[in-house]
């Protein structure tokens, strides 16, 4: 069977499972639709949360970010598992045992105020939109590379399963699927994977792999090897990075803080029976998470090796296929400065920006280009850096049933957290928006209608921005973590741990942590973009690491402003000391 | 953390909310040092070691601490239990 055949057979099976698994679970209650009823066992739970968090970006994008930043990718590594620990210690079983459906749900009522809840709500449909337009462009983008479909009907088709199941379902339709899309997509991550550390070092575990001697005799370790071989070339050796010391520090911390702020995941903890466990579903969500994010640095530097290997000072005319297939969807390119018809990699761009081809063919075979080289590098080798993962099949000549499962996989990771991130905004515009705050006599009936009806408004706007990415888009995804961080983040840790803090601390301390990353981040990256660089920033830390400053700076006017003004009441007092203890969590509570 | 009010919690419950705290202030200065300590601060010097091919700093950065943060985790449930049905506080 061709490779064609057996994609279409690989996505249309998942597809057909992830339907069957929505019309088997559809919710009839709004408690089902918003935390599937509260009764979800915290294994499935973690595993649910663990397909949520992983995003076409985990799936598709890190192991190139990994292999071409080495020691620097670090920072998404360490920052997008740590936040676990934040979530299972110091969030996540309070949430639970407070018992109610959403995040502005806590905001609002532990600090006894309608503004709270508000604030709580923007901050959150700002956070999600951001997040969820990238999901449904990586739906479009497997689809048109994979199954040779447009890329508008990719997203159409994605927006549709997506309304099956989520609209249906709710979070109890979301949770089942998402069982079903982890399996799918750490399957299909970590097949290759196996094959590529057992082809370079004879061990199939990737993790050992990446600490072994490379397989050819020389008796050189992958990572020495790896460091010799960029070295050589003129780049910085791997395992060193180019960025300063305190910046990845606060990259780490804004990631890690900003992970255990994000609606999505903490909702995602009011499903399971008791607040104990939602310390035990974190730390399940965390193993699942595990399992891809260690596999993820031993397929960066595999495939960084391979690349090297196959593309560097080879003539054009004789490269492997996968590199002229991939060239074909514009993801490699050939610019030959020199005019040898040998490419040469090397560091810095061959040219600015994305490839632009002119539709000749240059005089090696290659796709000219009509993009101007940039005369400061001698790079001749343009590379975008999802095709480590994407063409890691054929780079490694792995048969194509593994190719049809890369599809799948990759599918599985978009539409999982695409789901999970429309459930969130959906239930904040009917629970949040209209039953808590502008329209309290909505009866549940109405209530669960207007949460479908929010699901699939918010579907069409997730779908209008991935056929119309706007050009914001990929320039703000540090929006969402920063935000989180230097937000919600702060207010529902100290709503927990200090019975001091009142409303008005927390609302000034929400605001000021809000507009100071949000006015870093867009005047870095939309309003003076030149400007972006270690010598204007403030303290050396990008706009990617400022939501730590953010943070601070919430924590700091919350507690000032805490001191100035009037105490909780008495009953808030009660209620901060009730969730302290597990003891009588029961159900989610139905309003 | 703030002062306790007498009045509002009974006894055992202010005992494990203390006992609580502590064993989080320990935790987190596990996944402190582990992440941003040996990660990052102290990467370059711990380089100078290795834990088979990998550098022991780079090792912590990109290895290391993820099994770390797992280990604290379950940690915490494990002795969350004990100390809840020590204060007869368990869920």
């Amino acid at each position: 069977m061709d490779t064609q055949t057996l994609i279409y057979i690989f996505v249309g099976g998942t597809f057909a499972l992830y339907i069957g698994i929505a019309l088997w679970s559809r919710a009839a209650s709004t408690k089902e639709f918003y935390v599937a009823g509260g009764g979800v066992h915290p294994v499935v739970n973690g595993m649910a949360t663990a397909a949520d968090w992983m995003s076409a970006a985990s799936f598709i994008s890190m192991a190139g970010l990994i292999a071409f930043s080495g020691y620097d990718a670090s920072v998404y590594l360490m920052g997008w598992t740590g936040g676990y620990v934040l979530l299972a210690l110091l969030l996540a079983p309070y949430l639970r045992k407070f018992g109610q459906f959403t995040v502005p749900d806590f905001i609002g009522t532990r600090y006894y105020s309608k503004t709270a809840r508000v604030v709580a709500v923007i901050c959150l449909i700002f956070i999600s939109f951001t997040y969820i337009a990238g999901q449904m462009r990586g739906v479009g983008i497997v689809f048109s590379r994979f199954l040779d479909v447009d890329i508008t009907l990719g997203v159409i088709i994605g927006m549709g399963i997506v309304f099956i199941y989520a609209v249906l379902g709710g979070m109890k339709g979301i949770t089942y699927t998402q069982v079903a899309q982890y399996c799918v997509l750490i399957f299909a991550y970590m097949v290759p994977a196996f094959f590529l550390s057992f082809m370079i070092t004879g061990t199939p575990i990737p993790q050992i792999g990446l600490g072994s001697q490379v397989n050819d005799g020389s008796g050189m370790f992958v990572l020495q090897r790896l460091d010799a071989v960029l070295t050589d070339l003129g780049f910085q050796a791997y395992t060193s990075g180019s960025k300063s010391m305190i910046d990845v520090f606060c990259i780490t911390l804004a990631l890690m803080v900003g992970t255990a702020g994000l609606p999505h995941v903490i909702v995602r903890f009011f499903t399971v029976p008791k607040a104990s466990d939602a310390r035990k579903s974190a730390g399940w969500a965390l193993v699942f998470i595990a399992l891809l994010y260690t596999t993820a640095p031993a397929v960066g530097a595999f495939a960084m090796l391979n690349f090297v290997d196959d593309v560097n000072e080879t003539q054009y005319s004789e490269v492997d296929d996968w590199f002229t297939k991939w060239e074909g969807y514009g993801l490699t390119a050939f610019q030959d400065k020199n005019g040898d018809g040998v490419m040469q990699y090397r560091p810095g761009n061959a040219f600015e920006g994305a490839p632009e081809y002119t539709g000749e063919t240059g005089p090696s075979g290659e796709r000219a280009l009509a993009n101007t080289p940039n005369p400061d590098s001698e790079n001749e080798v343009y590379v975008d850096k999802d095709i480590m993962v994407l063409a890691n099949p054929e780079i490694a000549n792995l048969p194509p049933w593994v190719i049809a499962l890369m599809a799948a996989g990759g599918l599985a990771a978009a539409l999982s957290t695409a789901a999970g991130l429309l459930l969130v905004i959906s239930s904040s515009v009917s629970h949040d928006l209209l039953k808590s705050t502008f329209a309290p006599g909505i009866s549940p009936k109405q209530e669960l209608l207007a949460a479908r009806l929010a699901a699939t408004a918010a579907i069409i706007v997730a779908g209008y921005l991935g056929i119309y990415p706007p050009g914001w888009v990929a320039q703000v995804v540090a929006f969402a973590f920063g935000l989180a961080a230097a937000s919600l983040f702060p207010a529902i840790f100290m709503g927990i741990f200090s019975k001091a803090m009142n409303k008005e601390g927390a609302i000034a301390g929400m605001v000021s942590g809000l507009v100071f990353t949000f006015a870093y981040i867009a005047y870095f990256k939309l309003v003076n973009p030149a400007a972006n660089s270690a010598d204007n920033w403030l303290l050396g830390i990008s706009p990617e690491g400022i939501g730590v400053i953010g943070m601070l700076i919430n924590f700091a006017i919350a507690i000032a402003v805490s001191r100035f003004t009037a105490s909780p009441p008495v009953e808030i007092r009660r209620l901060v000391d009730s969730i302290r203890v597990p003891r009588g969590a029961g159900d989610a509570q139905g309003h | 953390m703030d002062e306790e009010q007498p009045e509002e919690t009974t006894k055992a419950e202010s005992a494990y909310w203390r006992e609580n705290v502590r064993l989080l202030v320990t935790l987190m200065s596990i996944w402190f040092a582990c992440s941003f300590g040996a990660g990052i601060l102290f990467r370059d010097w711990l380089d100078q070691f290795n834990i088979g091919g990998y550098p022991l700093g780079f090792w912590f950065a990109q290895q290391g601490s993820i099994y770390i943060f797992i280990a604290l985790i379950f940690y915490y449930v494990i002795r969350m239990r004990k100390i809840e049905r020590k204060y007869d506080l368990d869920d």
